[in-house]
């Protein structure tokens, strides 16, 4: 094993394969030196693990009811509990990771890429293509998040999908702000102008060379929002705006579980700590890849 | 044919005029030096030429046709630029590799791989730089990369913006001797801005000295030599600058 | 007369992932009232030489020494309390670059006036004037009207010199200019140092001048110091600069080009010669 290391450390790689695995490898070692981040890192891989083996890990149907079994206390057979249509909880928040963890990637595979190209547009160009850009990013930005959403889910109509965009089209103002910022610091730069004096496009300079610099702080305020995103999805569910019965999404378990809260306390706290579990998760990881991500520290190494 | 003719050539930033009345004639194949303190507008000129102060007017001809104000990929293909600080001219997450890659990708040129190797040998980096980052290496390493992505697409003029000032004596001589080197194995036409005499007494062949965004006195680097420099303001450079002479053994 | 300045076996270690690395490898010099230049390239430790002598080395950086005091003190016993006294009132320091040591919101003035009331209880007529004073003893013309401007109002060459009489105004014993006019015009760069020169003369100051440039402190120096790689590598009088005899020395003089330059090309350092050493 040695020897890999040595090969993914090695000060003058042979091949452009090589250089990159060595930078991914430091940044992996810079995040393993981070115990809060591992444990981030463990909570987000238990989420994805239990997502995708749900089917065999959930010993019950999430949907199937036992009236028989209404709000049952946790016990051997029921490590959750039961809820008021008898179904099992832990299996439940099971297969709710699913949802949970659809909504987070869709939102990020959908609000971090428009914001960064818009974003990086804006700070490139300047003048009235930033204004234009930044007049409207800033009308999104200066409405509440949830009240925005609950908007969007109102004119669109209640469900996963449309929680889906409306948290979508909430969360990306902020990324295109962080990437004209960045955007903004590294136009000036001389190797920005050197890439401009050999011909370069102006799409190949932003997509070449400025974006690949405006991801690592993009990743980390991702994972950071993470959370938020949860929150928000959760609290869609809550008033009914997201994911619709019998979906076990964790915001609408929990909402149900409100009437019962005093008698039966587990039937909104369990999905209540998937929640909270989850987001800590990814606020650790985020944390830790700040650190990891950071260039001054990579130069360290 | 000049290299580099610049007729009538006032620079503007924004609504304040920084270079007035600029005409110069650079041959082909010599090496021309723009001295002067900063906030003359030596700079500026080489940026104007280059494409990167597109706000001018007057005219600029590179290698006899007139150029257009801004980038221009015909021109890149000609006349290239090398920038002072080597720690900010280099792309911080791109290897050597890809740094000097993209001069050819960007024009579609083939066999870019033995292009890179060549290069690099031809400014004295060992082939083992070839897939590292910029923070891997010290700062004459990373201006010996600068001026190979600048001699990537085989220009004929190259702007070098005050090459060696950011670097230690020692470095600063083996990057000297590299671009004399280069500039007699290639055939270059060097356009230097710089505050160092002595550079220019070992790089150039003529030099203007500039103040205040007006070309002073154009003189050949023999004038330099002997001291004989005859605008006031020359002179005063010349002495600002005549200590390096006196502590050398010779 | 005891030396101002009396430093052995000085050493500054800094940690990597790699252990600590010595940036400075045990230096021993001993300073006058005179003024002593230290040249040397980058990463020499020649900085962090200058840092040392007023603890401004930060941990996880680490100073040692056997033996470093100023005027009899053992800087090495004294607390960072005790430090902030001799600092600015007894050794000064002028940095590099004068954008990032001037407080942007304060006017000159203030600035000038701060350095003094910091270390010297006086009436307020008189800490004025002994501004107006200073700022005339480094040639700004015109002082009243300078004192009353904000730093992004003057020029780089301006703004050294407000940095000079800022630390020379509560005379100190000791000043240390790192890389002074490094940031500034050829032409500027003279003045400044004529300036800093006439005023340590006067004053009957130390000077410690460390800088990346032969010509220039062999020009303002009594005694010069060649560091390498943390060490000392050559100690010798200015004016016998050119007699230098170690090769890294010799190597840095002959590397430089000169203004009636005649060679084809220019000798280049061959740093195998005395790696380990």
């Amino acid at each position: 094993m040695a020897s890999t290391r040595d090969w993914l450390l090695d000060d003058s790689p042979t091949s452009r394969l090589q250089a990159s695995l060595g930078r991914f490898y430091r940044i992996a070692a810079a995040l393993m030196r981070n115990p809060l981040s591992v444990l981030g890192g463990l909570i987000i891989l238990l989420l994805i693990v239990t997502a995708v083996g749900a089917p065999w890990i959930a010993p019950y149907s999430a949907t199937g009811q036992d009236l028989a079994n209404r709000l049952m206390p946790p016990s051997a057979a029921h490590w959750m509990g039961t809820d008021e249509l008898g179904r099992d909880i832990f299996s439940r928040v099971v297969w709710g990771s699913q949802i949970t963890l659809t909504i987070v990637l869709l939102v990020a595979l959908i609000a971090a890429p428009l914001g960064l190209l818009i974003g990086a547009i804006s700070g490139y160009f300047g003048g009235w293509v930033d204004k234009a850009l930044m007049g409207v990013t800033d009308v999104f930005l200066s409405m509440p998040k949830l009240i925005l959403a609950l908007a969007f889910v109102a004119a669109l109509g209640p469900g996963i999908n449309n929680a889906i965009i409306a948290i979508a089209i909430t969360t990306w103002p902020a990324y295109a702000r962080i990437a004209r910022a960045e955007t903004l610091t590294f136009r000036n730069a001389e190797f920005i102008s050197a890439v401009q004096l050999q011909g370069a496009s102006p799409l190949r300079v932003i997509t070449r060379h400025i974006l690949p610099l405006c991801t690592p702080s993009m990743i980390i305020r991702v994972t950071l929002d993470m959370a938020g995103i949860i929150l928000t999805a959760a609290g869609l569910g809550f008033i009914g705006l997201g994911a619709q019965p019998p979906l076990p999404e964790w915001g609408a378990m929990i909402s149900r579980g409100r009437t019962f809260i005093l008698d039966q306390w587990w039937v909104a706290t369990m999905p209540g700590f998937a929640i909270i579990i989850v987001s800590l998760g990814f606020c650790f990881l985020g944390d830790g890849l700040r650190d990891a991500l950071d260039p001054k520290q990579a130069d360290k190494h | 044919m000049n290299a580099i003719t610049l007729t009538d050539l006032d620079v503007s930033y924004g609504d304040t005029k920084v270079v007035h009345g600029i005409n110069l004639e650079i041959a082909e194949g010599e090496s021309f030096a723009l001295v002067g303190e900063s906030g003359s507008g030596k700079s500026t000129v080489l940026r104007a030429i280059a494409g990167l102060a597109p706000d001018w007017e007057g005219r600029i001809s590179v290698l006899g046709k007139a150029r257009t104000h801004g980038i221009d990929r015909q021109v890149a293909r000609h006349c290239q630029m090398v920038f002072q600080d080597p720690y900010g001219s280099l792309h911080p997450r791109k290897t050597i590799d890809a740094t000097l890659a993209e001069p050819l990708a960007i024009h579609g040129l083939s066999n870019r791989g033995a292009r890179v190797e060549a290069m690099l040998a031809a400014v004295g980096l060992d082939r083992r730089f070839r897939f590292r980052f910029p923070h891997q290496l010290s700062g004459g390493q990373r201006q010996r990369v600068a001026i190979a992505r600048a001699l990537m697409l085989e220009p004929k003029v190259l702007l070098l913006d005050e090459p060696t000032s950011a670097l230690d004596v020692s470095v600063q001589a083996e990057i000297l001797n590299l671009l004399k080197r280069l500039r007699r194995e290639q055939g270059l036409t060097y356009l230097l801005v710089t505050h160092n005499l002595p550079v220019v007494s070992f790089l150039c062949d003529r030099l203007a000295v500039m103040r205040h965004g007006r070309i002073v006195e154009v003189a050949g680097v023999d004038q330099l030599k002997a001291g004989a420099l005859t605008e006031p303001y020359s002179k005063e450079l010349l002495a600002a600058s005549g200590g390096h002479a006196e502590i050398l053994p010779t | 007369m005891a030396p101002l300045v009396d430093i052995a076996n000085l050493r500054v270690s800094f940690p990597t992932p790699r252990g600590r690395v010595e940036v400075v490898k045990g230096i021993s010099f001993t300073l006058g009232r005179e003024r002593l230049g230290i040249v040397g390239e980058s990463g020499s430790g020649k900085s962090m030489t200058g840092r040392s002598i007023l603890k401004l080395i930060r941990p996880p950086g680490r100073v040692t020494a056997d033996r470093m005091t100023f005027d009899g003190i053992d800087l090495l016993a004294q607390s960072e309390r005790d430090m902030r006294a001799i600092r600015g009132a007894r050794i000064s320091m002028v940095m590099q670059d004068p954008k990032f040591s001037l407080n942007p919101v304060m006017t000159v003035g203030e600035q000038i006036a701060e350095a003094l009331v910091t270390h010297k209880k006086l009436p307020r007529r008189q800490i004025y004037e002994r501004v107006i004073a200073m700022l005339e003893a480094v040639r700004i013309n015109d002082p009243a009207r300078v004192a009353k401007l904000y730093p992004h109002e003057i020029s780089g060459g301006m703004g050294q010199r407000v940095m000079i009489a800022m630390m020379l105004i509560p005379e100190p014993d000791l000043l240390i200019a790192d890389e002074p006019t490094s940031a500034l015009d050829v032409s500027v760069q003279a003045q400044v140092l004529d300036i800093i020169d006439d005023l340590v003369r006067d004053k009957g100051m130390g000077l410690i001048l460390i800088s990346h440039d032969l010509s220039l402190v062999s020009r303002y120096c009594d005694r010069i110091l060649v560091m390498n790689a943390g060490t000392v590598v050559e100690e010798c009088v200015a004016s016998e600069l050119q007699n230098a005899k170690h090769p890294y020395t010799r190597g840095l003089l002959a590397a430089m080009p000169t203004l009636d330059e005649s060679r084809e090309e220019l000798p280049v350092l061959d740093r195998t010669q005395w790696a380990g050493t």
